[in-house]
């Protein structure tokens, strides 16, 4: 609004920052902590476990020098806060499966995870898009319903149940791509595919709702009356109004991206963050469950962040409003 | 945020309100589940366990309608068998959460001040871990059977309950006769029974049926990936992973169970939103 000078404005956003920031560090902070707590109730010893493998006899120093090594000896509060400090730094221990360090074993999976979700977002956020501009745009009843159902039927299916079909007609029938282990683009396609259907329902449904209310703006009217087409009203003027609340969205859902991904590359074999987890959980493998819960709460947090704080610059209303708070 | 809350939110008024004749077809999609719950072995023309290697991995026809496994038990009978476990944990999680969630979002919401800020950052901690890995986590802690699945499920499911019903409160203070009724004099536990409550009860319904549907998605996901219950038993979460190993050559065997998860999925949204529609009405 007007009456905010420029200078105020630059202030009211590094307030608000400030504040989300601040926020966003003692979530963070609470995330690792959920992370380490989880692990250390979980039942079973993992030294146990990893010792007493055929039931053989356990030599008492050398089970000590192994609880030393996997810093499991000590106070339990000191193992938080050495756990902490070292994961402040980037450090999540080595695995007890492997021995390699966690960050490495992160950093190698991350990519694949991330491709995939990327791709998924990107898919989601087309197809709902497609599905909301054309319910807008088109003149059959018939398709309208039709359009108006797909949303919620795509956040209504199982991902390893629309995986599964995937496979059957593209991989076994028609023979189009690798049932398992594909890499690169083709095997990148039904993955995304399975895991962009929330994030495209979403995307549909908040889009179509607000080019619904979108209808009764003035603008649409303005352009109706200077003779725009129905196909330049919706994409050129509704759409670029309405795209914004979709934003922040799309960020929320990479929590449920990140969930389905645990499925998604269980089912078609991919390796990932989620395959990560799932083996360290069968392997009581507590370094890597704990390192891989931190860095997927940390990434959601910083996502959830860069949503907000981008919201500001797209919709300067977000500070006018701020100012009454 | 989750999957939950996404669905719970309508931006601007309701659109196109839900026809009559969805609603009636997904209320008895849930009666026939419901059906399935209460007398399987009426309804399922074999037993779920009976082993005939003669009729192994038969494709749908009239003898098995939706087609055997390969052991030759009758897929249909499974399904309906699977329904008691698949469908009793997912109202149980969603009781639970809904339970817990109110609990949590009616003291933040009715107290504010500390109590809130602290709820609220450890409803914002849950919220910041996927929901499924919430659920992996709990249930690694729990151990694995359908009822601790069912806890694992709901406690996962708690954090956007009380985050949602606390909006809700917070809403219902705000209206005039509640502060009314505060400068009357009126205690804060007649405000939350008498006041704040009876608002609140229809959003949180249609929030549980809504829920009913996340929580079925959810604990047959974990029970796909072997979280669930142990082999003897069989939820559609399990039926689903057992055909993986047929998937070329037995298209049924996690079709059909998966189907069953996505019917009963689609019929309790349907019926979330109706009851989100006509408290828009009101």
């Amino acid at each position: 609004m007007s009456w905010i000078r420029r200078g105020d404005r630059g202030g009211i956003r590094s307030t608000m920052v400030r504040r989300r920031l601040f926020s966003a560090v003692t979530v963070l902070i609470g995330v690792v902590t959920v992370a380490f707590a989880v692990v250390h109730l979980i039942p079973g010893d993992p030294v146990q476990t990893m010792l007493g493998a055929g039931g053989a006899f356990v030599d008492p120093a050398q089970e000590a020098a192994l609880r030393h090594e996997l810093r499991l000896d000590g106070p339990l509060h000191e193992q938080y806060f050495a756990f902490l400090a070292s994961a402040a730094q980037g450090d999540f221990g080595t695995s007890f499966q492997t021995g390699e360090p966690v960050t490495q074993m992160i950093a190698e999976a991350a990519p694949a995870s991330l491709s995939l979700a990327g791709a998924a977002l990107l898919l989601g956020a087309l197809i709902g898009t497609g599905i909301a501009v054309l319910s807008r745009l088109t003149n059959s009843r018939l398709l309208a319903s039709a359009l108006a159902v797909l949303p919620v039927l795509a956040m209504s299916l199982p991902a390893y149940w629309v995986a599964a079909l995937l496979l059957q007609f593209f991989s076994f029938r028609l023979g189009l791509v690798p049932a398992l282990g594909g890499t690169g683009i083709r095997g990148l396609v039904l993955p995304a595919l399975t895991m962009s259907l929330p994030t495209a329902g979403v995307v549909a449904q908040v889009l179509a709702s607000g080019l619904r209310a979108a209808e009764r703006e003035s603008y649409v009217l303005m352009a109706r009356a200077k003779g725009a087409t129905r196909s330049r009203v919706v994409l050129r003027h509704m759409l670029r109004n309405t795209a914004l609340p979709v934003i922040t969205l799309t960020g929320t859902t990479v929590g449920s991206l990140l969930g389905a991904a645990v499925v998604t590359e269980t089912i078609f074999g991919r390796p990932g963050l989620g395959r990560l987890i799932i083996s360290a959980l069968n392997a009581h493998d507590y370094p890597v469950i704990q390192g891989v819960a931190a860095v997927l709460g940390a990434t959601m947090i910083l996502i959830s962040l860069l949503v907000d704080v981008l919201f500001t610059y797209l919709d300067p209303r977000v500070i006018s409003t701020a100012v009454w708070r | 945020m989750t999957l939950l809350a996404v669905l719970q939110r309508r931006a601007g008024r309701p659109g196109r309100r839900t026809p009559p004749v969805t609603v009636v077809a997904a209320a008895l999609i849930l009666l026939a589940g419901l059906a399935c719950v209460v007398a399987p072995g009426h309804l399922a023309p074999h037993p779920p366990d009976a082993v005939a290697p003669e009729a192994a991995l038969l494709p749908p026809g009239l003898g098995h309608p939706l087609g055997t496994d390969e052991l030759g038990r009758d897929l249909l009978s499974r399904v309906i068998h699977g329904s008691r476990l698949s469908l009793l944990v997912g109202a149980a999680a969603t009781v639970l959460a809904l339970l817990a969630g109110t609990a949590i979002g009616l003291v933040a919401g009715l107290f504010g001040g500390f109590i809130d800020s602290v709820l609220m950052r450890v409803v914002d901690v849950m919220l910041s871990f996927p929901a499924l890995l919430l659920a992996l986590g709990a249930i690694s802690v729990l151990g694995s059977s359908p009822t601790r699945l069912a806890i694992a499920v709901g406690v996962s499911n708690v954090a956007t309950f009380a985050r949602l019903i606390r909006g809700e409160v917070l809403r219902v203070r705000g209206l005039a006769y509640v502060t009314a009724a505060t400068v009357n004099g009126v205690r804060p536990a007649g405000l939350l029974l008498r006041y704040v409550v009876p608002n609140v009860w229809g959003p949180a319904l249609a929030l549980a049926v809504l829920g009913f549907g996340v929580a079925m998605l959810e604990s047959s996901s974990l029970s796909f990936l072997g979280f669930g219950p142990r082999p003897p038993a069989a939820d559609w979460g399990m039926l689903a992973a057992a055909g993986r190993d047929n998937l070329a050559d037995a298209w049924w065997l996690s079709t059909f169970p998966g189907l069953a998860v996505a019917v009963t999925v689609l019929a309790a949204t349907v019926i979330g939103r109706a009851v989100q529609d006509r408290r828009g009405m009101q």
